[in-house]
């Protein structure tokens, strides 16, 4: 018995020591604290715009400003004429349809739907002056608006429905002499409003990240990096590096992770191993509308009610407008855990000349390329933002409504709240047919969630993914995932194996005993 | 009747492999099955990485056990034969219900009935290269090297995994079977003392020498005269 315990001990305890000295002690990448050191430091501009000759009086006409900003800059002028912040449309290749020439100035969405018979309001947020129909001079650089990115004091302010053009009566002096580095508050200004208010369309960008704690963005966080949008979307001749699916398609000029964080930021390999499919913002991202709620849900098809003859508005508990006479029916979330797909870098979009294919359960209004057998595809987390919009039943097209005017009875769905004359004029304004009849069609759009990334600690774990019931990737196709994937005659077989041996044991065990029982009764009788 | 003789038949490295051999597979099951997603005990990144331990402690366990077998010999013990195959298919069927004695004498050069031979040999072929060949692909299908991250060129992970899964699944038949088989001994637990102690009580035939008389004496090197092996039917003799 002694011999026994020794021996079992002799055999087990050495294998229990190994497995817990081989245990890893969790490390943090010496990278992490290279890469603080680097982005704690302040941005010194080379130049104090106050001292400036040229900067020492008033403005009142903005496209003056500009010049004055060309008088010394004086290529930046020509070089935003390329910007995609002032073209609002790139040159791309798309596989099927070749190179196309898309951008937020001709495509569409499913939030206020696009904004053609709109610029004068949507184009507040163009870095331009004076985009208000098809003949805006895209060629001219005096029409760039450089204040809404460069202004450093916070202050400057686009005019509601002014195509773009500045709040007039504004302290332009103060303005143009604080000028820099884009902030956050510049970037923002457009990309936290993007649909029509805060957090509205892209659920990960909203005004809470000029506020927000490390929790909410390890990067932006006030308590963590404290960085800018340029840190990360450097540009280099005004072209930003940073692409937003909605509006793009290639896989080119994109602000990665592994820019700063290398293809192997991890200390643990197994973790590193995951890269090369799985996208850093997966795990690292476990959800978005981290402070403010997003919307998920945006039905136009509602649009138009009246309450005693009245526009009217509905709002759940948190303030969020769940029915306006205007947008129709929405839904909010805020915490949302994102959707999981294939993605490679590239898009296709769902154009004005295109056909709805009524037979589909939906229509995607961009289409993430992607899939698990495309080596370049990673499976990425993303915002789908589905929504109900008016299509034409007959030409089977996308309709355009006109949404917005200076004044009622001009059409104006948001003035006039008749959707037959919205759609009218807002096919007329487009010159493209139109057969009268209106209908709504469900459209989906995909938009990658990258911001808002959370410190490591709340980054997802194994079981998240690795697990049979409620993992993150249940709608991921394609892939082996250990712990969640089985293939169920191997599983059936398998139990049933064991089931049998288990069953063929205790038969013969039974049938032993029995046997053994009648010998011995036999024998000692 | 047959007379018993104590005969020190197991070697303390057989035992400390088999012993090693057993617990490893166990734990392998118990760390395996959690990351197929079967239960939860460890919590899933636990389960991987014991797992992968193990299998480490598995693979050198294989390694020495193989240098053991070619230096002592030993894997002559696990040739096939069909002699007897029959005979001891039916012990197991008929001959035990009637006490009838094993149709294969154990002895210290062949101490493996017919089946067991032909089992252990496609264990040590066929099971164990394609659990531990799976293990490795399935563990460096995608491997870090000089800051990046390479394949190994593995088509699918998933054919990887379905063979990995099968081997276990056969593997657990193979313990539950095995772990009721060590009760047929000449006593119900004559064949587990045996192998924690290395001694066993074995039948011998009157009048015949056992191939052991002292504790203890090692006797491995007998083994390398091949065709001295006693006949292993007790009806010839």
């Amino acid at each position: 018995m002694k011999n026994t315990v020794t021996f079992i001990l002799s055999v087990v305890v050495p294998l229990i020591i190994i497995t817990v000295v081989l245990r890893d002690a969790k490390q943090e990448n010496p990278l992490l604290a290279e890469l603080k050191e680097e982005y704690s430091q302040p941005h010194i501009p080379s130049v104090d715009h106050s001292k400036h000759e040229a900067l020492q009086r008033d403005f009142d006409n903005p496209h003056e400003i500009t010049a004055t900003c060309i008088s010394c800059h004086t290529e930046r002028g020509e070089e935003m004429l390329n910007s995609f912040h002032f073209t609002w449309e790139r040159e791309d290749f798309i596989e099927g349809r070749g190179v196309t020439y898309l951008g937020k100035k001709n495509l569409l969405n499913n939030f206020c739907t696009g904004i053609f018979s709109n610029e004068s309001t949507c184009n507040r947020c163009h870095a331009g002056f004076g985009w208000e129909d098809m003949d805006f001079d895209f060629t001219n650089q005096y029409n760039v608006d450089c204040l809404v990115c460069h202004d450093n004091t916070g202050t400057y302010e686009k005019l509601k429905g002014g195509a773009g053009y500045p709040e007039p009566n504004q302290d332009f002096q103060t303005i143009v002499q604080n000028v820099g580095r884009p902030t956050k508050t510049n970037c923002g200004y457009c990309h936290f409003h993007g649909g029509g208010g805060n957090n509205v369309k892209h659920g990960d960008l909203e005004e809470a990240l000029l506020t927000a704690s490390r929790q909410v963005d390890v990067h932006m966080g006030v308590d963590g990096g404290n960085m800018d949008c340029v840190d990360c979307h450097t540009a280099t001749n005004h072209v930003m590096k940073g692409r937003y699916y909605g509006v793009s398609s290639s896989n080119t000029r994109r602000a990665t992770c592994e820019d700063c964080h290398t293809s192997t930021p991890h200390m643990e390999s197994m973790l590193n191993t995951h890269v090369p499919k799985i996208a850093c913002q997966t795990c690292h991202i476990p959800e978005y509308a981290k402070v403010n709620a997003t919307k998920m849900y945006w039905d136009w098809s509602t649009a138009g009610d009246l309450e005693d003859g009245k526009a009217f508005e509905l709002y759940d508990s948190l303030g969020n407008p769940i029915y306006q006479s205007i947008k129709g029916d929405a839904t909010w979330q805020s915490n949302v855990e994102p959707e999981y797909m294939w993605f490679n870098g590239t898009a296709d979009h769902f154009l004005l000349s295109d056909k709805v294919d009524t037979t589909a359960a939906f229509l995607p209004i961009n289409t993430l390329f992607g899939s698990a057998t495309d080596p370049e595809s990673r499976i990425i987390p993303a915002k789908v933002h589905r929504g109900r919009q008016p299509y034409d039943p007959v030409y089977l097209s996308i309709l355009q409504a006109k949404l917005w005017d200076r004044e009622a009875g001009k059409g104006a769905l948001w003035l006039d709240l008749d959707w037959e004359r919205a759609l009218e004029e807002g096919m007329k304004y487009l010159d493209r047919p139109y057969s009268g009849q209106w209908d709504f069609v469900d459209t989906e759009m995909y938009l990658p969630v990258n911001h808002m990334v959370s410190p490591a600690s709340e980054a997802l774990t194994c079981e998240d993914c690795h697990s049979r019931n409620d993992s993150r990737m249940q709608f991921v196709e394609g892939a082996y995932i250990p712990g969640k994937t089985t293939y169920a005659a191997i599983d059936t077989i398998g139990v049933l194996l064991i089931i049998l041996s288990v069953m063929g044991v205790i038969t013969h065990a039974i049938i032993r005993y029995i046997s053994y029982r009648k010998i011995n009764h036999s024998s000692n009788a | 009747m047959a007379k018993t003789e104590k005969v020190y038949i197991y070697k303390l490295y057989e035992r400390f492999w088999h012993w090693t051999q057993a617990f490893l597979i166990f734990f392998l099951a118990l760390t395996g099955f959690e990351v197929h997603g079967s239960f939860t005990f460890f919590g899933f990144e636990n389960a991987v990485d014991l797992h992968n331990k193990a299998a480490w402690a598995f693979i050198i366990l294989t390694i020495f056990t193989i240098f053991w077998h070619f230096t002592t010999g030993e894997w002559k013990q696990y040739m096939p034969t069909t002699e007897n195959l029959r005979a001891q298919a039916e012990y197991y069927v008929f001959g035990i219900f009637r006490n009838a004695p094993h149709p294969t004498r154990k002895t210290v050069l062949s101490k493996l009935n017919p089946l067991q031979r032909l089992v252990y040999l496609s264990l040590k072929i066929l099971v164990f290269p394609v659990m531990i060949a799976s293990g490795l692909a399935y563990m460096f299908y995608r491997y870090p090297s000089q800051g990046e991250i390479k394949e190994l060129g593995v088509s699918s992970l998933e054919a990887v995994a379905y063979a990995h899964t099968i081997g276990a699944y056969f593997l657990m038949a193979f313990v539950i079977v095995h772990l009721y088989l060590i009760t047929t001994g000449h006593t119900v637990t004559s064949n587990l003392k045996a192998m924690v102690t290395g001694w066993e009580e074995l039948e011998t035939e009157e009048g015949e020498i056992p191939e052991s008389k002292t504790a203890g004496e090692p006797v491995g090197e007998k083994l390398d005269k091949p065709g001295e092996q006693p006949d292993p039917d007790p009806e010839k003799i």
